[in-house]
């Protein structure tokens, strides 16, 4: 039971909060869409008070110097402003009203530098420690009821179950654990995970008999095998990630932070060096002002929001239902290049549709029609049943099969269906081969034109099934499997990104080439066993690709494990979920193009971040170098373009600047920048524009006008 | 890092043998049986007798001479000295440099009989790179052949045509600067006799 | 900026636009390795036989480890073998003039400067040094040296050309191949070019001659020419006299130097060239040599304005005007008539872009912007073109942080050339960027304050920061220019710049090196449409910006106390 196609934003636009989402043109009548609000889960703003007031004070609990080392750049921050707050201090009683009043105001400002950076961190983890109360209040301790090998029941609390426990779990309980179903089927309310309120099924044997601890049982009664223990389960698992309790630095995280380590000790030097060419010159600098200098230069925009960007991005994929077991992960999704993703459910509509029926030479549309009629009656397959809709709109009077007639149904060994009528006449329907089998039998012809009808339905991507009665062949019927519209909008779009698309299917290849075309993917996988794809996903590795995929059978775990990024259905099986590094609560296929664009997202923002902020540098030296020296040197003046007022106010509102830009950048660092459907080329483009000319221009108007604010004020001359 | 000293040691000698021996003594060679005239320094003759290279700059002074741009070459006594070119090394904001500059300016006016204030070429207050500039610019050698016309109790024209005749323009009328030859006007000075 | 300028120009452009392609595709030959390589009926059997000599097998290549620790031994071997020949050069034959051994400090000075293809000179060459020294030392050190950059140049270009490779290349191979193969029969060609244009060739020493007009002169001579050729192709600089390529002996005449401009750029020019084919993706060798190329030619209009504008402060009566016919004009103080400003302005930014640092004027005494630009083209870290391969290794490294940070941009692990730029890369790299102007900044900054770096100062005020500066940042950027004035041969210089070029030298070829190993060994991630473009001239732009900013963001405090209040002094 795959849910239908979700009604989705731009999925490449992953910046619209899901909350957002409009109802896209693969939702219109789509059954069981799940999307939209999910009532376990309120929707929160980007900067939601509920979050923002607690973000604030662990804002200033982040100052533990403990704390800080983990962020090298923040880190010179917080120690330089102890520092100045130390020569501040000191220097109270012998400097002049002017000098405090500077070096009080750099001072302050430092200190802000360092807690509007700890407030974005916090606000980030703000989102996820909201969310982690919500799952933590399901997470209340039940009774067990454990069948024990003798058949006995114990009751045991279920923070006590052990892993190969069988519990029995009847309607109206919760499940005390994770778990696989061994016996029963129930349907389960799963809305604590979730967030989707519609019940699902759950039973054991085959792909949909795992469990959840903490999800309720509404009908029936199920004994379930404990596959987890206490305190590692799913949603404890759950809670530690979107708390982000065990959050480790991702590779590139890790890159980019060595970049910033580097540039900071570049700074560090040339601000350190800088004061001996200011004592050959004649005009030794004071400590805070170097200070003020230094913390300019160093990258604190990205330093002070490395991590937000960071948190943020794991959070938006837990917004959309998504939840990740490391960072690590959602990187890799930005980088992939190869998804594969199953043609049943995620391409296609989950089942084939006959579309046509084509008569044999000489047989009337009519008859076939009815026949196919008769012989679908019974079949309650959806392609049964669409075959039956189709004749009914073919013709007006299909027949009866009146009350002697005994329906044949499918089996894997005849390979057709169909209906024997009081009669004597029987009707059959089936692979082309089955029923030209049959009819041989039956001393029946059958004819070339249907031979060569069927070769060409297989060909155009469709599945032919033949019709038969005893006196002869009557035609073909043919079932179409049908694209979901949008798709090959999204693999366009996914093409511009250098992204390919693999459809996986177990159709011939004949049939999985014809719909592959018609959805516009790159590739085909067909007659693909569980093999097939792994084999694929090394092969496509080989060639230095990262692949996606989705999967949630038990014989999907190896790919899924082999795949860089592999997402599990929440409906899936323990192992299919153990394997993969992403678990879908909403179990919607399609997400994945969403994962990526997250993932890219993440990047993005990232990397724009990083050159606006080395950007700003260049404004920040025309603020502050001739304001150091111009005293001495009047000369300097000339590089005092943006015609600051005095240097003390030139400098400081450098320093102004440079925490206020901090904050101005909260909300797009936990929204992220967004991303556009277009090529590397296109999209670099943009963004060096944006942030790269942007951040050498922006500097240069914020501390001018910070500057004018600072002097409209009149403290400071 | 041991194991890498036998090769470092062996191939520095080889590389030492070929590049450091057989390369310019074999230059040598050839230079030398080849344009021998020029591998040896361009030498000017006067009289018959080797004087000085066209290429390097005299200390000429006094009234017959065509006097070279300045020199900072050698100690400020014995300036060209041929073993030990340079330059100045003063900046150009050097409150030393101009105040030379404009010394120089005022002894080049007064030497050449020239009125206050005429503009002096720049070549002719600067000292020259290498303190052995053979060449001085074709204005700086016309403001001078006044005083070497005199000083040698010739008529100006001859004067002339020797700087004329020691007058190079740009290379294929593209590369460096129009330059008289010092070294070789005042050695087309010396053949004129007087 | 007269015609003449602009016309000069354009000569050395269609010289260098009809040869460099050549040279490329030459390099790409040699270094190919699996290939035969150019001239190998000639040069292999005697290279074979070099190879069995030194122990080492030709058909097995280095890590890059052990690829970095031979470039190691071999300075090492070359520092102190350089250091024994100049100590005992008194005692050795070849010294028509007597020189006696040089000091232990300028010994140590010279040959960790030759070695590392820095060539600053705190001695002067006519004065010091007997022929020997100067043939089978420095000659030896200017091939060597050379040979060793386009080595490890070679080296980084394989990190990008392979893919799963544990190894880059042999040095020894690549370095006795870029002297026969490139090296020597260039220098064969130059040399005696040179000679013909009145370069001097001979084993002489100072011969006294009575002058014209009967005062006495010296004539020096020496096996010039054949130093000469290979200083320059080898972006080495020194100079067999103390004037350096000012002196007439050295660079006789406007056609010369033009040709020894040429010389300088040709190879450092090359390699982005060769760099492409070896990639194989011509597009990504032409767009680094449009960065190099930007860069030089941006400095170079910008220095040879300044100069032929002129020295604002010059005294009155002086004229600068440049009258066609009579005189260059602009401002001459430490420059040749022959060349001209513009002749300086030309050879003074193509010298510290590269890192010959072999002048033809005296750059202490340019304009303070003209000075200037070639103090930032040294600032920028040597890469425009810089010196023979070590400037490819260069700009391939801020190549690396441009992906990195822009390429973040295109939402994917940023990548250059397939090769996925992580942080293993990133550290490298930064390691690289950090060694440089560490050394610079920290040893002139000890040099202003401390007692004897003060004392070696020369010039009063800014410009007496800009000469400290300027020295750290030649010594670091294995350039070897200098703003003369400095004590150069005083203990404290004498050790510092040292060091500088020590560091210079070493702590970049090291990191660059294992960049090129972890690239080696990386798989080629598959372009697509995702792919950061790294053809375009949009990352062209990008790598120039990066280059500039990155530098001048290190640099800039220092500069605006050196340099740029000096012109603005002035």
């Amino acid at each position: 039971m795959k849910p239908m196609l979700t009604g989705h934003a731009d999925p490449l636009d992953a910046t619209s909060e899901p909350d957002t989402h409009r109802a896209g043109p693969a939702g219109d009548g789509a059954p069981g869409a799940t999307s939209g609000d999910h009532p376990g889960r309120p929707r929160r703003s980007l900067l939601d008070r509920a979050v923002a007031g607690p973000a604030a004070a662990d804002a200033g609990r982040k100052l533990n110097p403990r704390t800080m080392a983990r962020n090298p750049v923040m880190f010179v921050v917080e120690v330089g402003a102890a520092g100045t707050t130390f020569l501040w201090l000191r220097d109270l009683a012998s400097a002049t009203a002017q000098e405090n009043i500077f070096a009080g105001a750099v001072t302050a400002w430092l200190w802000f530098t360092v807690l509007f950076a700890n407030f974005a961190e916090a606000m980030a983890e703000g989102r996820g420690k909201a969310q982690a109360a919500a799952l933590r209040r399901t997470r209340t301790e039940t009774v067990a009821r454990v069948r024990r090998p003798g058949g006995a029941i114990d009751e045991v609390a279920s923070t006590a179950l052990a892993v190969g426990d069988e519990c029995v779990v009847e309607a109206g309980e919760l499940i005390p654990g994770d778990g696989e179903v061994v016996q029963g089927i129930a349907s389960v309310d799963e809305s604590a995970i979730t967030g989707e309120s519609a019940p699902v099924i759950r039973e054991s044997g085959g792909d949909r008999s795992a469990v959840t601890g903490g999800t309720r049982v509404l009908s029936d009664r199920i004994v379930l095998r404990i596959t987890a223990r206490a305190g590692e389960s799913f949603l404890d698992r759950m809670i530690a990630l979107v708390e982000g309790a065990d959050r480790q630095k991702t590779p590139n995280e890790i890159a980019l932070s060595i970049l910033l380590a580097g540039l900071t000790i570049v700074f560090l030097l040339a601000v350190v060096a800088l004061q001996p060419f200011a004592i050959y010159s004649g005009d030794p600098q004071t400590i805070v002002v170097l200070t003020a200098l230094l913390v300019c230069l160093i990258p604190t925009t990205i330093g002070g929001l490395l991590s937000a960007i960071g948190i943020a991005g794991m959070d938006r994929l837990v917004q959309r239902n998504v939840l990740a077991t490391s960072g690590r992960a959602v990187e890799a999704a930005g980088d992939c290049s190869t998804l594969l993703l199953d043609k049943t459910g995620t391409i296609t509509f989950g089942n084939r549709r006959a579309t046509r029926m084509v008569p044999a030479h000489g047989v009337d549309e009519a008859d076939l029609a009815r026949a196919a009629w008769l012989a679908s009656l019974a079949d309650e397959t959806p392609e049964g049943r669409s075959i039956v809709d189709l004749a009914a709109d073919m013709v007006a009077d299909p027949g009866q099969v009146g009350p002697a007639g005994v329906f044949v149904p499918f089996t894997a060994a005849t390979r057709m269906s169909g209906v024997d009528l009081a009669d004597g006449r029987q009707v059959r329907k089936g692979a082309a081969d089955a029923v030209q089998a049959w009819a041989t039998e039956a001393g029946l012809g059958f004819p070339d034109e249907v031979v060569t009808v069927v070769g060409r339905v297989a060909d155009g991507g469709g599945t032919p099934l033949v019709v038969a009665d005893t006196a002869r062949v009557l035609g073909v019927i043919q079932l179409d499997d049908v694209v979901k519209p949008g798709m090959r909008e999204r693999f366009d779009q996914l093409r511009a990104l250098g992204i390919r698309t693999v459809m996986v299917t177990g159709d011939n290849p004949r049939t999985a080439r014809a719909i592959g075309a018609e959805a516009g993917v790159d590739d085909v996988l067909a007659e693909a066993t569980p093999e097939d794809k792994l084999a694929l996903i090394r092969s496509e590795q080989a060639g230095g690709n990262l692949v996606a995929m989705t999967g949630d059978g038990t014989n999907d775990a190896p790919a899924l494990s082999q795949a860089d990024v592999g997402v599990a259905m929440n409906t899936g099986t323990q192992a299919a979920k153990e394997a993969a590094n992403m678990i879908d609560l909403d179990s919607d296929p399609t997400k994945l193009i969403e994962i990526v664009a997250i993932g890219k997202q993440l990047l993005v923002t990232r990397g724009a971040l990083t050159t606006f902020s080395i950007a700003n540098d260049v404004a920040k030296y025309f603020a502050i170098i001739p304001a150091m020296f111009v005293a001495r040197h009047p000369e300097l003046d000339r590089l005092n373009i943006m015609h600051l007022a005095s240097p003390r106010s030139a400098i400081l509102s450098a320093v102004v600047f440079n925490a206020l830009v901090i904050v101005a950048l909260i909300p797009l660092a936990l929204r992220g920048v967004r991303v556009r459907a277009a090529t590397a080329a296109e999209v670099l483009r943009h963004n060096l524009l944006v942030y790269g000319a942007g951040g050498l221009v922006a500097p240069f108007v914020g501390i001018k006008a910070i500057d004018l604010v600072i002097n409209a004020l009149g403290v400071l001359r | 890092m041991i194991r890498q000293l036998r090769p470092a040691l062996v191939a520095l000698a080889l590389l030492t043998l070929a590049t450091g021996i057989v390369y310019p003594l074999g230059m040598t060679a050839v230079a030398q049986l080849a344009m021998p005239g020029r591998a040896d320094g361009s030498i000017v003759t006067v009289d018959g007798r080797p004087a000085g290279s066209a290429l390097l700059a005299q200390p000429f002074d006094g009234p017959t001479w065509f006097h070279p741009r300045p020199s900072a070459a050698g100690s400020p006594g014995a300036a060209y000295d041929a073993a030990a070119s340079g330059g100045s090394n003063l900046g150009p904001t050097n409150p030393e440099l101009l105040a030379t500059i404009a010394e120089r300016a005022g002894a080049y006016r007064r030497d050449n009989g020239l009125a206050d204030g005429t503009e002096v070429p720049i070549d002719a207050v600067t000292a020259s790179g290498s303190g052995l500039d053979p060449d001085i610019s074709p204005a700086n050698a016309r403001l001078q052949a006044p005083r070497v016309a005199a000083g040698r109790g010739l008529p100006l024209d001859p004067v002339l045509a020797a700087i004329d005749a020691a007058t190079r323009g740009r290379t294929a009328g593209v590369l460096g600067q129009p330059r008289v030859n010092v070294v070789e006007l005042n050695a087309g000075l010396a053949a004129l006799g007087a | 900026m007269d015609a003449g300028a602009l016309l000069q120009l354009m000569v050395l452009g269609v010289a260098l636009a009809v040869t460099v392609p050549l040279l490329g595709r030459w390099l790409a030959a040699v270094y190919d390795t699996g290939q035969p390589a150019p001239l190998d009926r000639l040069f292999l059997p005697v290279e074979q036989r070099l190879y069995r000599w030194c122990g080492i097998d030709p058909d097995r290549e280095q890590r890059w480890d052990a690829y970095a620790r031979s470039v190691l031994m071999f300075g090492l071997v070359g520092i102190v073998g350089l250091y024994g020949l100049l100590r005992l050069q008194g005692h050795l034959p070849l010294n028509p003039t007597g020189r006696s051994g040089v000091g232990p400090l300028v010994s140590f000075n010279a040959a960790v400067s030759f070695v590392t293809n820095t060539n600053w000179q705190a001695y002067a060459g006519e004065s010091t040094l007997s022929h020997l020294s100067q043939m089978a030392g420095l000659t030896v050190q200017n091939f060597v040296s050379a040979a060793v950059g386009m080595a490890v140049g070679a080296a980084v270009i394989r990190g990008f050309a392979r893919s799963g490779s544990a190894t880059i290349g042999n040095f020894w191979i690549d370095t006795v191949r870029s002297v026969t193969r490139v090296l020597l029969p260039l220098s064969i060609v130059l040399a005696l070019f040179l000679v013909s244009q009145g370069v001097i060739q001979n084993l002489h020493g100072l011969q006294p001659v009575t002058g014209i007009d009967g005062t006495t002169q010296v004539v020096p001579g020496g096996p010039v020419a054949s130093q000469i050729a290979i200083k320059q192709l080898g972006t080495n600089g020194g100079g067999f006299f103390n004037a350096n390529a000012a002196h007439p002996f050295e660079n006789p005449g406007p056609l010369s130097n033009l040709v020894q401009v040429w010389a300088i750029l040709a190879l450092p020019l090359a390699f982005p060239l060769a760099f492409g084919r070896l990639v194989g993706d011509r597009r990504q060798g032409r767009v680094l040599l449009a960065v190099m190329v930007g860069l030089w030619l941006t400095s170079v209009l910008v220095a040879t304005y300044a100069e032929t504008g002129g020295n604002s402060r010059a005294p009155a009566g002086v004229t600068q005007a440049p009258t066609t016919e009579l005189a260059g004009g602009g401002w001459m103080e430490g420059t040749e008539t022959r060349f001209g400003a513009a002749g300086c302005g030309l050879w003074a930014a193509t010298t510290t872009a590269t890192s010959s640092g072999s002048i033809n004027c005296q750059h202490d005494s340019m304009t303070a912007v003209g000075g200037g630009t070639a103090m930032v083209n040294i600032l920028l870290g040597e890469l425009s073109p810089g010196g023979v391969g070590v400037g490819l290794m260069g700009l391939v490294v801020y190549a690396v942080l441009a992906v990195f940070v822009a390429g973040l941009m295109v939402g994917r692990t940023p990548e250059y050339l397939g090769k996925k730029i992580q942080a293993t890369e990133v550290k490298l790299a930064m390691l690289y960027l950090l060694a440089a102007p560490a050394a610079i900044l920290a040893l002139a900054a000890a040099s202003v304050v401390a007692g004897p770096g003060q004392a070696g100062i020369a010039n009063p005020g800014p410009h007496g920061l800009s000469e400290v500066l300027y020295a750290f940042g030649s010594g670091a950027g294995n350039n070897g220019s200098a703003f003369g004035g400095l004590a150069a041969g005083s203990d404290w210089y004498g050790i510092t710049v040292g060091l500088a070029m020590l560091i210079g030298r070493f702590l970049l070829i090291v990191p660059a090196l294992g960049l090129a190993g972890s690239l080696a060994a990386k798989a080629k991630v598959p372009v697509t449409a995702g792919t950061f473009p790294t053809h375009t001239p949009l990352f062209a732009g990008l790598v120039a910006g990066v280059v500039l900013i990155v530098a001048g963001l290190t640099f800039f405090p220092a500069l605006a106390l050196g340099p740029m209040l000096e012109a603005l002094q002035s």
